[in-house]
């Protein structure tokens, strides 16, 4: 297709607007507490890795960042495990109750968190998983799962069925067509609800933080103790900020090639 | 195209529907259980039926805080929307470039909540921000503390900001999916640019789309952090949305009960909405578009 002339200089445009937040944080982050709140400055003029230091040194800092990392990585192969069969029964057949339950799914992520507290916390003491990565990773499945539903729905619903049928024609079983023709085909959208899954879960901090106390207590919720009656730890918040995209950014260079590469690019 | 009926498809949804039911039919049944009883202590509790939907329903400031959330949610969508469709088509789609905007367009997303609210915090300063200090240098008096406007605006820009992210990632994996053929059969017709994208594109996207718009209507509708973050809901009220009227009353007044009404009666409003939208959404997909975009690609 044709380059067309408004999309460089609105990508650009975009992506200014989208970075210099992100700068301000990273600005903020090699500077000390005093200064950011004294003067305007466009580059840290005091430059110090000393809230870099603070994180990385202190295991209550950096073990919540490997405890974030644990509960999202089960929660993302579980979220996106379940999913690609359902989306697949929901993109392909018609079965009793099929929309209302598809419908169904999505009000799970209806209902404002707060409220789910309490009961959350007692459900999830009765059954002992209190403090635990895994009781994270479940109650993170409760906005995750139809999330991945629902993208992967909209992804194999633009693959033509005539494609599943010549499969079948040819004699392929459904978990060997599913695994090695229809899989390949979604890559992108598999690439996309895994990131999503993966960033929904690792920036929850209400549920994260009521499940655990010490043991799988996740980098968000350590966060919080930037706040404190001798007021707000700016810099250290930031670095602390910095720190939490670069898990995510890495995940997304991954998946870049399975977002990038979608259907066209297939073996088809 | 009519799907074939199967019901062993049950089997494949099976493992979702326990997954979910697991952490999430259990906590609603027991916020249904307080919405019709007046808790005074753990011990004693009195079924008071549907008083406290009546209390709520009745409630001024909810009326005011329900209003500014519908205005909140479609500024959102209004905005977010577009912006995420003309950024999805205008990121690059391949090598190394193609890499890195997606990256970088994906960094705000991955911070948390509360971290969104701060940074901006000191970003829209007018003494050490550089939002507020440019603002400022162009000579607007601006202060999301003081003025409602602006913190309303702040509030905007800042979710822009942080959500577009969503639209675009979502559009552009949908624009990727889309096979070359379509394209190819277009330049055979001799479609202009805009043809490709109404008839083409926007049909096939329909289904990302629908997503986006439903997530970005719910989240926006329950947003809490951000807003109480950078602006505490202030000043005055202007940006007090629901989310945080009802947690001011599940936990600054522990009136466990109302707050329990309070958000059944938050979830069907969302529940209503969504179901409209989606509905809307197949209807206008199924029967226009789809059709008159099949054709445009043949």
């Amino acid at each position: 297709m044709k380059e067309a002339r408004w999309r460089s200089p609105f990508l650009i445009a975009y992506l200014v607007f989208a970075l210099l937040p992100i700068y301000w944080m990273v600005n903020m982050s090699f500077r000390t507490n005093e200064d950011i709140l004294s003067s305007f400055s466009v580059f840290p003029k005091h430059f110090t890795w000393a809230n870099y230091a603070v994180i990385l040194t202190d295991p209550a800092w950096y073990s919540g960042y490997v405890n974030s990392l644990i509960y999202v990585a089960i929660n993302m192969v579980i979220s996106v495990t379940v999913a690609l069969p359902a989306a697949y029964a929901f993109s392909r057949y018609r079965f009793l109750g099929d929309r209302h339950v598809f419908f169904w799914l999505l009000t799970n992520r209806m209902t404002p968190p707060a409220i789910f507290l309490l009961p959350f916390f007692q459900l999830y003491s009765t059954v002992g998983l209190m403090d635990t990565h895994l009781a994270v990773a479940l109650a993170h499945l409760v906005f995750n799962v139809p999330l991945a539903v629902w993208i992967l729905e909209g992804f194999m619903s633009g693959i033509p069925r005539e494609i599943d049928e010549t499969a079948y024609i040819d004699g392929y079983t459904f978990p060997r067509f599913f695994l090695t023709i229809f899989l390949p085909l979604i890559k992108a959208g598999i690439g996309v609800t895994a990131f999503f899954c993966f960033m929904f879960s690792w920036v929850e901090l209400l549920l994260a933080r009521t499940l655990t106390s010490v043991d799988a207590k996740p980098i968000v919720a350590t966060m919080t103790r930037t706040v404190s009656a001798s007021g707000m730890d700016w810099a250290v918040l930031a670095a602390a900020g910095v720190l939490t995209i670069v898990p995510g950014a890495i995940v997304i260079w991954f998946i870049r090639h399975y977002i990038a590469k979608g259907f066209a690019m297939g073996r088809v | 195209m009519i799907k074939p009926v199967n019901q062993k498809a049950w089997w494949l949804v099976l493992p979702v529907i326990l997954c979910v039911a697991f952490s999430a039919i259990l906590p609603l049944m027991t916020v249904v259980n307080y919405s019709v009883q007046d808790i005074i202590s753990p011990e004693r509790r009195v079924f008071v039926g549907t008083e406290w939907f009546v209390a709520v329903l009745r409630d001024e400031e909810l009326h005011g805080a329900m209003l500014r959330q519908f205005g909140y949610s479609l500024a959102v969508l209004v905005v977010e929307v577009p912006l995420g469709i003309l950024l999805a088509l205008a990121m690059p789609v391949d090598g190394w470039r193609a890499s890195a905007t997606l990256v970088l367009v994906a960094l705000s997303l991955l911070i948390p909540w509360n971290v969104v609210g701060t940074i901006w915090q000191i970003f829209g300063r007018s003494d050490i921000g550089l939002l507020g200090a440019v603002l400022e240098a162009l000579g607007t008096e601006y202060s999301y503390t003081g003025n409602p406007t602006h913190a309303w605006l702040t509030v905007l820009a800042m979710d822009v900001w942080h959500w577009t992210p969503l639209v675009a990632l979502l559009c552009y994996a949908g624009l990727r999916a889309i096979p070359e053929a379509f394209y190819q059969a277009a330049r055979i017709d001799g479609a202009s640019r805009l043809a490709v994208f109404r008839y083409i594109q926007l049909p096939k996207l329909r289904g990302v789309l629908m997503i986006a718009v439903l997530l970005r209507f719910m989240d926006s509708f329950m947003i809490y952090t951000e807003p109480f973050v950078l602006t505490g809901g202030g000043p005055g009220n202007a940006t007090t949305f629901l989310s945080q009227y009802l947690t001011q009353k599940a936990v600054g007044q522990f009136d466990l009960g109302p707050a329990a009404a309070f958000s059944l009666i938050y979830f069907l409003i969302i529940l209503l909405f969504c179901f409209v939208l989606y509905n809307w959404m197949q209807r206008v997909g199924t029967s226009g578009t789809s059709a008159a975009g099949e054709q445009g690609a043949r």
